[in-house]
């Protein structure tokens, strides 16, 4: 299987407002499960619908972002909880990668380890992307992390991310645990040189 | 140049660089909950991998118990459930677990510090944004996802880019009714909900030093939601005295002290920044919007969407929509439905003697719920034999078991509608409590006890 992630490419899908929460991505009374399958469809879920199930105005609801697998947002997203539940829910909702004005750190990072690339452009980008795409939403949209740029239309603008995650996630090696698994000796090493672990550890009652 | 103890502690947990420019980070203690876990573990199982250091592994149940009773099954099926799930992970990876047959069950960041696993110089992760908290012992304690969690168990390390490091110093002393809750508020409130992303905040000053344990736990509680994900002060002897006799803090402690005390950060140790705030101007503080740094002072009015930031308008009058508070409006005043004193940041038991202080004597005002949850068994026994749980009920509270309950809505405890809540927690999200459309105050438990017994945002100095 081909894990990079150099290249993305589809659609758009809109998401405006600064500072949106996991606990708005996911709800957490949807987070009682022991597998994250069957999140997608509660993805936002309080933002798209009323307590009365209707939906609302919401463009995970609207039918002309159906096929948007290119989440666009503002500053600050994904900021709160530490839950995977978040990108795991965007991600079954068929999201493969976001471009914003800011992240927060845990929720990049946990992007970063599902292989989904979650990059920065300035204010401005954003909005002419998020417009472009609310006008002509089947408009293609690309990623492409060798250049860290994307592509709509005729545009173009420059985008960042961490290089370690830009690094790991052009060259398919994201999913961490292997490459940490790798180190074995080294890890060992470590452990017998910090105190705690060696002088007075921890002991199991 | 001179080290910090951020930078010390991530040297000496160094286990080497990845090739993706990152650093693999040793992980001394690591803590796992019922929510974060169950996923990690069936990747664990799809990969035919087994826990590296069980004996380094901590679990515990909090965000889903019932706080009302606690008998099994759960009436929740789903819960019950996830219930079986950690007791059973648990057991086959031979990992130590405080269930709801354990004395010390409780929220995972309660517990940690109270058995003392938590130690300085330590390198903590758990699936939970709140293991900041850990950090008032001088230890590096971040939340992570669960395919971290899965990377944790099988390997004890980490993939990780080393952040900046912030520190913080709050000078003078903080006056009568104001606590370390008010502090980290007004902290976030100006400094923005994501001033921290990319450091560690290191929080020093003499306010900070005359803290005792659980008033520290308060502050590094909430530095993530400053958008620091790592928060820590450095160890003194109100954390070695904290330490000395829990049941898994070091038996050899001056061996261990005298680690403790090379961990901390030098004298003239170096910073990427340096922020200073002035203890006597911090006033109890009280958040009117959506997100923990819409903050002001309890005499203080809500702000004019004008007076603000332009990137700031736009969350306000969001916020303004979802509170229904105006502009300019006091904050003092505003009747609430229901008061919650509990969760990581604030259900420890000095907590809940400074709530106790203001309840004693007084009754739980006309239609407000009230309800007090212990952070952890060990906290509910010793508030009982302080008799804190009678003069609770005795005033209108209701008296509860150990566990998240009110601070997220993952259990029976939850808003309805659209409440409001004085809550002592540390997230005023939409929708966090439980109601979509409920409404949340954050504020110290001194002063959810004062809203409480008022049926109002009040100063909690006029009840002292
Ligand atoms: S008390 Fe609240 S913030 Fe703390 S661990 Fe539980 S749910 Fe999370």
């Amino acid at each position: 299987m081909d894990l990079s992630r150099a290249q993305i490419s589809g659609t758009g899908i809109p998401v405006r407002g600064n500072d949106i929460d996991t606990d708005r991505i996911i709800p957490a009374r949807f987070m009682k499960c022991v597998t994250f399958e069957g999140l997608g469809e509660y993805a936002f879920h309080d933002e798209r619908f009323a307590e009365d199930g209707s939906a609302k105005d919401h463009s995970f609801n609207d039918e002309r972002y159906r096929n948007g697998n290119i989440l666009i947002v503002n500053k600050n997203f994904g900021c709160g909880s530490s839950r995977e539940h978040a990108p795991q829910s965007l991600n079954r909702f068929g999201i493969t990668a976001v471009i914003g004005e800011s992240f927060a750190e845990i929720f990049a990072g946990n992007c970063a380890v599902m292989g989904i690339p979650a990059v920065r452009a300035t204010e401005n980008d954003v909005q002419q992307l998020m417009s472009g795409v609310e006008k002509d939403p089947s408009v293609d949209v690309a990623i492409d992390l060798e250049e860290q740029a994307v592509r709509f239309g005729t545009e173009q603008f420059a985008v960042t991310l961490p290089d370690s995650a830009r690094k790991a996630l052009i060259s398919g090696t994201w999913d961490t645990t292997a490459m940490l698994l790798a180190n074995d000796a080294a890890i060992a090493a470590t452990a017998a040189r910090i105190p705690y672990m060696v002088d007075f550890a921890v002991s199991k009652s | 140049m001179r080290a910090n103890l951020f930078n010390k502690i991530w040297d000496l947990h160094t286990v080497g660089q990845l090739s993706s420019g990152q650093d693999q980070l040793f992980i001394g203690l690591h803590l796992v909950h019922e929510v974060t876990s169950p996923q990690a573990f069936q990747m664990l199982k799809e990969r035919d991998l087994a826990v590296r250091h069980p004996e380094r592994t901590f679990a515990t149940v909090d965000h889903i118990v019932p706080t009302s009773t606690q008998t099994r099954p759960f009436a929740d099926a789903l819960a019950e459930k996830m219930m079986q799930a950690i007791e059973k992970n648990a057991d086959e990876h031979d990992i130590s677990f405080f269930g709801l047959d354990s004395q010390n069950q409780g929220i995972v960041h309660v517990i940690g510090p109270e058995l003392g696993l938590t130690q300085p110089g330590m390198t903590i992760a758990c699936g939970d944004s709140h293991t900041s908290t850990h950090g008032a012992f001088g230890a590096i304690a971040f939340g992570i996802g669960t395919s971290q969690v899965r990377d944790v168990l099988v390997s004890q390390t980490l993939a990780m880019s080393r952040p900046r490091v912030r520190r913080i110093s709050i000078d003078g002393a903080l006056g009568q009714g104001v606590y370390s809750k008010d502090v980290i508020l007004r902290i976030i409130a100006e400094l923005g909900v994501n001033g921290g992303i990319g450091y560690a905040y290191e929080f020093s000053g003499t306010a900070i030093r005359a803290m005792n344990m659980e008033a520290r736990m308060s502050i590094c509680n909430m530095s993530i939601e400053g958008g620091a994900r790592v928060g820590y002060i450095n160890p003194d002897d109100v954390t070695f005295e904290y330490l000395d006799g829990r049941p898994y803090a070091p038996k050899d402690m001056a061996r261990a002290t005298a680690f403790w005390q090379s961990i901390a950060s030098d004298d003239d140790a170096d910073y990427d920044d340096i922020v200073v705030f002035d203890a006597d101007t911090i006033e109890p503080m009280v958040t009117w919007g959506i997100n923990p740094g819409q903050a002001v002072g309890v005499t203080k009015t809500t702000p004019e969407i004008a007076a603000l930031p332009n990137e700031e308008r736009e969350t306000a009058e969001q916020a303004y929509r979802h509170m229904d508070l105006e502009e300019a409006q006091p904050v003092g005043g505003i009747p609430i439905d229901v008061a919650f004193i509990g969760s990581c940041t604030n259900s420890r038991i000095t907590d809940l003697r400074e709530a106790a202080h203001i309840a004693r004597g007084r009754r739980v005002a006309n239609g407000v719920k009230a309800l007090v949850v212990p952070g952890s068994r060990q906290v509910h026994r010793q508030a009982v034999e302080e008799g804190l749980d009678k003069i609770f009920t005795d005033a209108g509270f209701e008296w509860r078991a150990a566990g998240c309950s009110m601070c997220l809505a993952m259990n029976p405890d939850q808003l309805q509608g659209r409440e409001i809540c004085a809550s002592s927690s540390n997230r005023n999200f939409i929708g966090r409590q439980g109601s979509p459309t409920g409404r949340t105050m954050l504020m110290s438990p001194a002063m959810v006890a004062a809203a409480a017994v008022k049926g109002e945002i009040t100063d909690v100095r006029e009840l002292q």
